[in-house]
Formats: C-alpha cells, structure tokens, sequence
C-alpha cells in the first residue's frame, strides 16, 4: 500500500472503529481531516455550535452503547467543546473528541485561533492527546477508543496540528494496543464477592441503589433478576433511572434532595445499602445521612469512586454486570420482601380537585399514551425532576439526562445524537425554556437533516428550579429568573419548519398528545405552566 | 501525617502538569514533588510527599492511578525506606564566622561548594531532620539563599518498584 495523509488515515481508522456519524463544526485548523472525510461513507452533521456537538455525539453513545465523536477546529471551535466534554465527563460518557491545532511549528506563540485545548481539559477529560508524530497518529485514535470505551468510560480528546494531518504516512498493518498505566479490572475479586453474598443473604433489610454505571455497563437484566430472585427493593439515582423499569413493583424510584418520598424511607430504614455504579453524590444522598450502622457493600469499576462519599464495608472493583451476575448465580432465593409496606403505600397524586394543567399530569400521559416506547432526553431545571418522576422508563438507555453537571441546553441536541443512532425510535425531549434558548439553534439541524424529534417545552417563562430557590430561600426576592423576552414559540416553530402546538389548559391535553405521536416530523409541543409549580409534587 | 509516594509515569510531556493538576483541583496538600527520568527512559519516577488523613492519601492514590499515564504507585513506610533531599545553601560568612561554619559544615559530612568574601554555599544532603537541623545551626550567621528539591526515596533492601514489579495491595 502507498502512502497516504495523516488526515485520509484518520477517516480510514474511524472506519475501522465502526463510526457511522460525526458531529462538528469545520474550520482553518482542521480542513485536511474535512477533506479526507468527502470520500468516506462516514456522515458528517453539521451543528451550529460545538457545544451541541458533543452533546449530540453523548446521546448517540449513550442511546447506542458505542464511541459517540465530534470535531471542532481549534482556538474557539475547540473551548467551545468544553461544556459538553465536561458533561460527558460526570456522567462517564464514551467519546472522542478531536480537535484542530495550529502548525505545530507555532505551538506555544499565541498566533491567530491557538489555544492550549489539552492543557484546559485535562481536568475534565479521561485522557487527551495532542499529536506531535503523524505516525502515531492510527495507534492514538485506537487507544482513544479503546480508554473512552472500557473502564469507567469517558471523554478522550486528540488534538492534532493542522500541518500533521497534511503529511503522508505509511497505515500501518496492525497495531496492538498496550497501555502501561491502563489496565482496568473487570471481575471483581472473588473473595469480596463472597463476602458480599454473606451480608446480603443475612441481611434482613437489603436495599439496592443503581447508578449510571448499571446502564453503561448492561448490567440490568442482571439486576432485574438479582431483585426478583432474592426479593431486595431497589432506588435509583437521576443516573440510574431505566436500570430496571419504572414501573417494577420494587422499584421505589430516584433518590436524593429531588428524590421520590418512597426512596428516601426506604434508604432510612435500610440496614444494607449495595451501591451498583453510583457514586453517591452530594445531590443524589440529599439530606438523608448514610447512619453508622448501615452496611455498605460498593460496586464500582473506578475505584476511585469507591470510599470517595460513603465508607464503605465491602468494595468490589469491578464491572457491574459481571459481578451482579456472580452474585445472582449463588444467591438464595427469598419470597418476602421487607419493604412491602413502603411498596404498597399509595403515593398516587390526587389529581381530582385541580382544573389547572400540571406538568406531572402531562408527562403521565405522554408515558400513557407512548406505553413508554421512546427516547426521552432531557434539560435541566424542573422539568428534569418531573419527567425523572413522572414518565414510564421501560428499557435502559431510553432515560438521557444530564446528571453529573447538569448541563442546561443538554436535551435538544441529546435528542439529536440519540435520533440518528436509533432512527426507528420516537425521541423526545422535555426541555424549559430557560435551557432549551441555551441551544435551539440546534433547530436548524433538525431542520436539515429532517429527523422527527418531538419536544416538549415546558414554558413557565422562568428560570424555574432558581425561581423556586429564590421564593423558598430568598424571601421571594426575584432577580434574573424571569424570562421576559422570550420569544413567540409558535413563530420560532415556524421558523424552522416545526410542528406546533400549544397546551395551556387540561381539556386538550389528550388529544394533543396523541398529535404529536402520530405527527411524522418535528414537533414543538409547548406546555404554559405556571410559574409557581414546585419541582417536588 | 506525611507520607511519601513512589510514582512510576510515562516519561511524556504533560505529565507533570497532569498531576500536579489533580491535586490542586482536588485540594490535596503536596509538600513536595521530586521528578526524575529513570534506568528506563520512557518512565519517570516521581516522588511525592502529601500531607493529610489516611482517607486522603488513599484518594490521592487512587486518583492518580486513574491517570492513564501513572504506572504505578506505592506508599513507602518511612521506616523501610530511605529518604533523601538535598538543599544549597547560602550564608554570610566574614573572617571571624567563617571557620566555625566551616566546622559546622564538616560535622554534617556537608560540603562547600562555592566562597566569596562575604558568603559560604553549602551542599548538603539528608533527610529533612537532618537538613533542618543544620539550617538551625548556621541561621545565626545569616542565611541568604536556599534552594532544596523535595525528597526522593527508595525502598530499603532488596525491593523494587519497577513497572514489572507485582506490588502487594496494602491494607
Ligand atoms: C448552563 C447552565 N447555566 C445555569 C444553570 C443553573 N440552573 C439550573 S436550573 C436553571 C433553570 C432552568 O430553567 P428552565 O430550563 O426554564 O427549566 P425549569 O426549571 O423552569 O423547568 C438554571 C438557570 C445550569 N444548570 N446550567
């Protein structure tokens, strides 16, 4: 074989990885690698800020189970990528992010678009590489695959100088991936799992609590069958949820300071707390105090997350579903479950006296009348916690959200990612509209690529879940929370070729839901709600 | 408590700012950090000095062995290792002071690297007792300048920290 650039090398190794889509936003710095993509069958989307292309890169690997890739040029193109690499970051996304960079000849200097891309995600990113030897440049994109998909998964960047990606290189044959400091243990050591079979099958009062990890690692069939078989109830953190489905009996909901009642009682009164790919945040303990005596047994394939919040009894480095399965193959099985009473007791809403449109009815029925047959992804405020409450989670991978950091103007383009790597799925997003003008220029993407997505906008013209904060905590001094000057959704639908709807009373909101389920294109779905709905309902 | 860490990294640029990056990000106390290249040349060892409670040393640990470039790592046990730092000092010296530093300096097996009319630069090397200790004593002559690099250690006897090097977790 002949030689060929850096850059037509890169397409070939992405090739070779299984990449079907990239998201980014071209520029000086990384044209070669553009040029090199027009004669792949690899499809580029065009964002309209890079920020949402990384998002979008999260939900299609999230949604997907694979590498989800952006690019981005260097200099602005590359700190706008930040944002999302750091979301990607929290909620141990897989992907890799690549960048342009200046000559390499001129690193260091300043010169026009430069900026030390590296340097500023080292912090938040798995690992990063910046290219200096063209040779390399295959070895590298492998291992950046390979440590953003294995291990506690994450963001990986490579940052390439322009004039590399122009230089030819022989590819090379074959490359065998062998990082020193990489080596991640997935059976967890036999003896801790012993141990932890022993605390569970003495245990009278034995809780589970999945992560995020549960999902990335496709541990919930696992799980499913480790509850059922040895009857232990199980919470969740915002991560968590679609670990197992919502609407299993001993599923007691998400825990934490936005956590369902259920969960919380159950976390108190439990005397095991097996952690599974969590890593037991600030926001996901909320108020409730882990007591001394409480056992904890932690399941977690980092370590470093293990001991990191809670102490813990019993660790297990490991992969979850290699070890729930070990676990599950040598428990006994149980017919009574201690948290019947917690199970049972009625926790539905009354919905009878109220004539006004409450978010929590909607998202209700939107799960009624989907059967929860859908992606749902979502912002962050309120609206969060109520679609984290209220819809009908049926299958991991179908609850997207941004738990970690929390990143509003998350959902639109998570819904886009999501969207192209499951065409055949409905996808939904439930957005504010604080979060949704953080990145609806994702709109135009929408547009372009013709990709039905429903979104469900939820309008209380605040920045809700701060509003709130203010009213409880502030003695309603309201300042920067209210959305003056938002515009006329119906126009903006419009815009750019939208569906719309609007939902501001419950005599509708049946038959407005089943609309948009039927509508085969985009869809604006805009909910008016009233400000001073709590998140807690 | 103090405790000394062995760190094993790929000898790559960047590394360092990686690690000194993680502990200010993570606020750990670092007392001191000591990097060289070693036998291999595509491995640095790093030692490191921490300051704070077991739980955070072993998130320090932790942490850094997330670090794709970080080999390996162990904690030494001061008592099984040997510690070393080595520290230039400069004093003021006149005709009358002069030999008793020189005195000084010869008790602490330290050597004179460099004179001039008014100052003495001593080199010595030990571990951090034995340095202060000295700086203690000629303080009264008038210290100008210091310059110390942070402690490096090894392990004493027959162990080895290498990266084919099985280390035994330690409890
Ligand atoms: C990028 C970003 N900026 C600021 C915040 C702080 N914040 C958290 S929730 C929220 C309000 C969200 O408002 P909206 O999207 O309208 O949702 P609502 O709470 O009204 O449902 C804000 C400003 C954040 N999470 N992310």
């Amino acid at each position: 074989m002949g030689k060929i650039t850096v850059a037509q090398a890169m397409v070939k190794a992405l090739q070779e990885e299984g990449v079907e889509y990239i998201f980014g936003i071209p520029g000086a710095a990384i044209y070669p690698f553009y040029d090199a993509l027009y004669n792949s069958d690899i499809k580029h989307i065009l964002v309209r800020n890079e920020q949402a292309a990384v998002h979008e890169a999260s939900g299609y690997a999230r949604s997907k189970d694979k590498v989800g890739v952006c690019v981005a040029t260097s200099g602005p193109g590359a700190t706008n990528l930040i944002t999302g690499i750091a979301t990607a970051y929290m909620d141990s996304v897989p992907i890799v992010a690549i960048t342009g960079q200046v000559m390499s000849s001129l690193i260091g200097r300043d010169v026009f678009q430069e900026v030390d891309i590296t340097g500023a995600t080292a912090p938040f990113c798995k690992h990063n590489f910046l290219v200096k030897d063209p040779k390399k440049i295959v070895e590298i994109i492998k291992k950046a695959f390979y440590i953003a998909s294995t291990g506690r998964k994450g963001p990986v960047l490579i940052d390439i100088p322009f004039d590399i990606q122009q230089q030819e290189i022989e590819y090379p044959q074959s490359i065998s991936i062998d990082i020193k400091g990489y080596k991640p243990t997935i059976k967890g050591h036999p003896l801790q799992i012993k141990k932890a079979i022993d605390l569970i099958e003495t245990a009278k009062k034995p809780l589970i609590c999945a992560g995020g990890g549960v999902i990335s690692s496709n541990a919930s069939d696992n799980l499913k069958k480790l509850i059922e078989k040895h009857k232990i109830p199980l919470i969740s953190t915002l991560m968590g949820i679609g670990s197992i489905p919502t609407d299993h009996p001993f599923y007691l909901g998400m825990i934490g300071s936005h956590g369902q009642k259920k969960a919380n009682i159950a976390l108190r009164e439990a005397e095991l707390l097996i952690v599974v790919g969590a890593r037991l945040g600030d926001r996901a303990l909320g108020d409730t105090k882990i007591t001394e005596k409480m056992k904890i047994i932690h399941i977690d394939i980092d370590p470093a997350e293990i001991g990191k919040n809670v102490g813990t009894d019993v660790p297990i480095v490991g992969d979850a579903k290699y070890i729930l399965g070990e676990i599950l193959n040598r428990i006994t099985e149980k017919d009574l479950c201690w948290a019947q009473e917690i199970i049972d007791e009625n926790t539905n809403k009354s919905v009878s006296n109220i004539d006004y449109l409450r978010p929590f009815e909607v998202l209700k029925e939107i799960s009624n009348i989907y059967k929860g047959e859908y992606i749902i992804t979502t912002d962050v405020g309120q609206h969060q916690i109520w679609a984290a409450h209220n819809t009908l989670i049926k299958k991991p991978r179908t609850f997207i959200s941004s738990g970690g950091l929390g990143t509003m103007g998350y959902g639109v383009p998570a819904a886009i990612g999501a969207k192209f790597a499951n065409p055949d799925e409905e996808v939904i997003v439930i957005t504010g509209d604080g979060s949704f003008q953080m990145l609806m220029q994702e709109l135009a993407t929408i547009k372009r690529e013709m990709i039905p997505i429903k979104i469900v906008l939820f309008n209380n013209s605040r920045l809700g879940m701060v509003y709130e904060i203010q009213k409880k905590r502030c003695s309603s001094r309201f300042i920067a929370t209210c959305l003056d000057g938002n515009p006329d959704f119906e126009l903006l639908a419009k815009a750019y070729s939208l569906e719309y709807l609007k939902l501001d009373n419950k005599d509708k909101l049946s038959e407005a839901i089943s609309i948009m389920k039927n509508s085969k294109k985009p869809f604006l779905l805009e909910v008016v709600t009233k400000p001073d709905e709590p998140t807690i309902t | 408590m103090k405790y000394t860490l062995s760190v094993l990294v790929e000898n790559h640029p960047g590394v360092l700012s990686r690690v000194a990056g993680l502990f200010s990000r993570r606020g750990f106390n670092i007392d001191s950090l000591a990097v060289g290249v070693t036998d291999d040349p595509n491995i640095s060892r790093m030692t490191i000095v921490v300051n704070g409670d077991d739980y955070i040393v072993e998130q320090v640990t932790k942490q850094l062995n997330k670090l794709i470039d970080v080999i390996k790592i162990k904690k030494l046990n001061p008592k099984e290792a040997v510690e070393r730092e080595l520290a230039l000092i400069k004093v003021s010296a006149n005709s009358q002071t002069r030999s008793e530093i020189i005195q000084i300096t010869e008790i602490f097996r330290a050597n004179i690297v460099d004179v001039s009319k008014e100052t003495l630069t001593i080199e010595i090397s030990g571990d951090e007792d034995k340095i202060s200790a000295f700086m203690e004593l000629v303080r009264q002559y008038g210290i100008k300048e210091v310059v110390q690099t942070g402690i490096i250690a090894i392990e004493r006897g027959n162990k080895v920290i290498t990266k084919n090097s099985k280390i035994e977790e330690d409890e």
